[in-house]
């Protein structure tokens, strides 16, 4: 009887009886959430256009802030130290598509997302041997200061990286669907044969799509780093992305922000008020699991495509 | 010449369905096997106790996970969690039970590591590929939070290790501080031995084949009369049993004690690694695998004192990781259906051998 | 032709007022029609008239939203596949459904998979009981690759074969399951006329040796007028003739159907 109390009841008390104390864990959740989705972006970015999971992801992240990082450390001015790192970015781009891309064009699933496990390893390999694997702090410039409204403390820095987060997303969006190369993205992404019997220059769009996935890294690392410092942690990330993606479908950009979202929410919440039940730390599994609950409702995300078998 | 099979005529449906059909390659098995089981009058104890033993443990890990993925389809991030499951319970059976038999109590734990893998594999009757990867990574992170929080599991112990007990096995000690190297891998050699003329056994006959048509097409599968759901569930089982008994064999013949870090996800992309470079649906592409992953790290610590580079120890260990990936990328774009196809290659090019063709 | 007509059987498959949709797409339209025993029934249409859906609703792939099915007396308001294999009912697919990663032979022993019944313990020994029953399905396989003459192609990996011998491998793994009733999607879909003779003397063995009935979708039309007892003809989801191919042959309606006539 205690324990259903403790379970069903109790925590929906605790939140109507602090509603400040409520909205703040709510809103550091959606925080949270819009750095998962800044790298789930990345992801489905990649993934809707080469149909590739890249696991690399969350290690570019990291690579793209270890790089800015490094370069202002070294003395540069953070405009120049923006401009070389995105410059590496494209040339990352470039490299992956031409040892990696290019030679596994027609393989299995599987075995593409295996091979982006091995960029991981290798990214972050040469990123410690070239920068150094402390945990370095990054400033560049973004303000800080705290103010509240209603009572709820906010920070600025939150509300930019949103802003940021809510900016990319819609220049994304329209990227996909009104241009050119949008359109063409998306041939590549169902099918890569078909696209090349088109003309569609496969080797160009790969390089585009990973350049603009590594420019997304960049801005996930300024937030991410900028809030908890430049370190190896920031590639587990990647983990987190994909409760985030099967809850917005792996295709969609809205998906990923709105799945992005509701894990940091959720998350945030299951933590507070019902981990101490468990001893702490749910958040490990919790995402996973909510993820998986949702996948057995709704197989295809939010957002994503219905696949129809046919025979 | 070695390599002809001229002469070997098949008399019956039996001969032909053997496990090694060719008479060389029998012999050749044979022969491997004799060896194994003479190896500890050679090896000294680094070779064994650093290479041999794990790479035998996680040779049994990656037929298990190769019978899920490989054989069966569904794609599983969750071994190290299976694993987990088979060291932990196989601590908490023997030390509630010491006068049982250790390994009875490691295939006790398997069990439970079936029923575990039972319970995960559920969700398999709605989701594919990529989608069901994440209920393993539920799998995979639950159960390691699950043992690090409940006290039960590692005997309330403080720092929340556990240790394997001093246990033997016809008078002799097989696990604990005293048990020898040459005792511990010759108990892993007979364990896996076997596993894997039983796990070869099931994937060649109706088994095996409904495992593999549910991996290719499971709408025609359902249409022939497999159950789908029945059948992932049983690969499911069968492949996390073999995990289980892996992870209690890591536990108990190999790293003595352990605690939740040594199963961690990084585990399981290492035996994942081991099936995709070794061969996915191929037992001895299980064991190419763990052989090629469990060198590698070996071969990149070793190497570069070999050839007079020295290096500070942190600058080397980025090497050693940038240089996994790429040998991984490496392997993919060479042969992405692993070193088992590289290997059926090569006896090819052996029958013809010393002609061109 | 009148000996093959004494040995037509009752119905051993009934269809009655089979409706089809898919969300607004109706790919049946009350379609009824029955298969009698040991009988060829060739089901005719132009593309998209619902064949291949209605062989689906047949074994359980699709199941319609009005209608029943009847098989060996039991009527049922939709099959479900294991049900349909259990029962007796195999079939190819138009666009081969074949597990490409197995041999022919593991393909064609998969078709064997229903009668096997050596539980799980048996398998992991092999030695004895489980290996008995593996032979002896081995040496029923053997006879239909015999009787389809694909020897030489057993351990080729059916994903490397060519178009036409998979369609046999198919139709194999169809056979293995000793079917009552044997359901051919376009089994002679891009063939040529060698493999066309080939295929069709397959099928009449069948009918013959076996009594097999058989119900197959075909477009080559001397192929449906040669080998078929009795023709049903589709349209736009619509039975619009049932009868001997002569009759169908000479039907307005069919004539009009294939010459594209305009419909309301």
């Amino acid at each position: 009887m205690e324990i259903l109390y403790a379970f069903f009841i109790a925590p929906f008390v605790d939140m109507a009886s602090d509603h400040i104390f409520f909205a703040e864990v709510v809103i550091v959740g959606l925080l949270t959430g819009v750095m998962y989705s800044l790298v789930a972006l990345g992801f489905v970015l990649i993934f809707k256009a080469s149909g590739v999971f890249n696991f690399a992801q969350g290690v570019m992240v990291l690579f793209a802030a270890l790089t800015l990082v490094g370069l202002m450390e070294h003395g540069a001015p953070v405009w120049l130290a923006l401009i070389v790192t995105v410059g590496v970015m494209i040339a990352l781009a470039f490299a992956v598509e031409w040892i990696m891309l290019r030679r596994l064009v027609n393989q299995e699933e599987i075995v593409l997302f295996m091979s982006t496990i091995g960029l991981s390893f290798v990214l972050q390999g040469l990123g410690e041997t070239v920068w150094g694997s402390n945990v370095k702090p990054l400033d560049i410039g973004i303000p800080d200061e705290s103010f509240e409204v209603g009572g709820i403390l906010l920070h600025e820095f939150d509300l930019f990286a949103a802003a940021s987060g809510a900016v990319l997303v819609t220049v994304l969006a329209v990227f996909f669907h009104f241009t050119r190369i949008g359109r063409a993205l998306r041939a590549v992404a169902d099918d890569h044969q078909a696209a090349l019997s088109v003309g569609i220059p496969l080797k160009t769009i790969w390089i585009i799509v990973w350049s603009v996935a590594g420019m997304v890294g960049l801005v996930a690392g300024i937030m991410w780093g900028a809030k908890s410092g430049v370190q190896f942690s920031l590639s587990l990330i990647a983990l987190k992305a994909l409760p985030v993606l099967i809850l917005g479908g792996f295709t969609s950009v809205p998906g990923a922000i709105v799945g992005g979202l509701i894990i940091g929410v959720g998350e945030k919440i299951a933590e507070i008020y019902w981990g101490p039940l468990f001893g702490g730390a749910i958040e490990n599994w919790f995402a996973y699991v909510l993820a998986l609950v949702f996948l057995l409702f709704r197989p295809q995300g939010l957002f994503g495509e219905r696949i129809i078998e046919r025979v | 010449m070695l390599y002809r099979e001229a002469g070997q005529l098949k008399t019956s449906y039996a001969a032909d369905q053997m496990i090694f059909p060719i008479l060389q390659d029998r012999i050749f098995v044979i022969l491997v096997v004799v060896a194994a089981y003479l190896v500890p009058l050679i090896a000294n104890e680094y070779w064994l106790q650093a290479v041999l033993i794990p790479f035998l443990i996680l040779a049994l890990a990656a037929i298990g996970l190769n019978i899920l993925t490989g054989y069966a389809g569904q794609l599983s991030l969750g071994t190290g969690g299976f694993m987990a499951v088979g060291g932990y319970m196989t601590y908490k059976i023997t030390t509630a039970f010491p006068d049982l038999n250790v390994l009875i109590a490691v295939l006790m734990a398997g069990l439970i590591a079936a029923l575990v893998g039972l319970v995960f594999g559920i969700p398999s009757l709605r989701i594919k590929g990529f989608y069901l990867a994440v209920a393993t990574l539920a799998a995979q992170f639950f159960i390691l939070w699950l043992f690090n929080k409940v006290g039960w599991f590692v005997n309330y112990s403080p720092s929340g290790t556990i240790t394997a007990p001093p246990r033997t096995l016809l008078g002799i000690m097989v696990t604990g501080p005293e048990a020898t190297a040459p005792t511990r891998y010759l108990v892993v050699l007979t364990f896996v031995a076997l596993f894997a003329l039983v796990a070869k056994n099931l994937v060649r006959g109706r088994i095996g084949r409904s495992w593999m048509a549910i991996r290719d097409m499971d709408i025609a599968a359902e249409i022939i009369g497999i159950r789908p759901y029945q059948t992932k569930l049983l690969a499911f089982a069968i492949s996390s049993f073999y995990c289980g008994v892996a992870g209690g064999l890591y536990v108990f013949c190999y790293l003595g004690s352990a605690e939740t870090e040594a199963f961690n996800i990084f585990l399981s992309f290492n035996v994942l690694f081991m099936i995709i470079i070794g061969g996915l649906g191929s037992i001895l592409g299980s064991f190419l695998g763990a052989a090629f992953i469990t060198m590698v790290p070996i071969f990149l610590t070793n190497a570069p004192p070999l050839i007079g580079l020295s290096m500070p120890i942190d600058l080397q260990k980025h090497i050693e990781v940038m240089t996994f990936g790429g040998l991984i990328i490496f392997f993919l774009i060479v042969e992405p259906h692993g070193i088992a196809r590289l290997w059926q290659i090569a006896k090819e090019k052996l029958r013809l051998w010393p002609f061109p063709y | 032709m009148t000996q093959k007509a004494r040995q037509i059987g009752d119905t051993l498959l009934k269809v009655e007022g089979v409706s089809l949709s898919f969300g607004g797409i109706k790919a049946l339209n009350d379609v009824s029609f029955e298969i009698r025993e040991r009988e060829i029934l060739a089901i005719i249409g132009p593309n998209g008239a619902g064949k291949s859906s209605m062989l689906n609703v047949i074994n359980g792939f699709y199941h319609p939203q009005e209608g029943t099915i009847t098989y060996k007396g039991k009527t049922r308001k939709q099959m479900k596949p294991h049900a349909a294999a259990k029962t007796g009912i195999a079939r190819t697919f138009q666009n081969i459904a074949l597990f490409r990663g197995m041999s022919t032979l593991d393909n064609i022993m998969t078709g064997r998979l229903l009668k096997m019944r050596r539980n799980f313990l048996w398998q992991a020994i092999y030695w004895g009981p489980a290996k008995q029953e593996e032979m002896a399905h081995r040496a029923s396989v053997e006879q239909i690759i015999d009787f389809l003459e694909i020897q030489s192609i057993r351990r080729t990996p059916v994903g490397r074969l060519p178009y036409g011998l998979q369609k046999r491998v198919e139709l194999g793994r169809a056979l293995a399951a000793e079917p009552d009733l044997l359901l051919l999607d376009e089994p002679m879909a891009g063939m040529n006329v060698e493999e066309k003779e080939d295929m069709c003397r397959f099928v009449l063995d069948l009918n013959d040796e076996f009594g097999t009935t058989i119900a197959l979708i075909e477009h080559d039309m001397s192929v449906v007028m040669d080998i078929s007892d009795r023709v049903v003809v589709l349209d736009y989801g619509r039975k619009i003739a049932d009868g001997s191919p002569d009759q169908v042959r000479a039907n307005k309606d069919v004539i009009d159907a294939y010459l594209g006539v305009g419909h309301d």
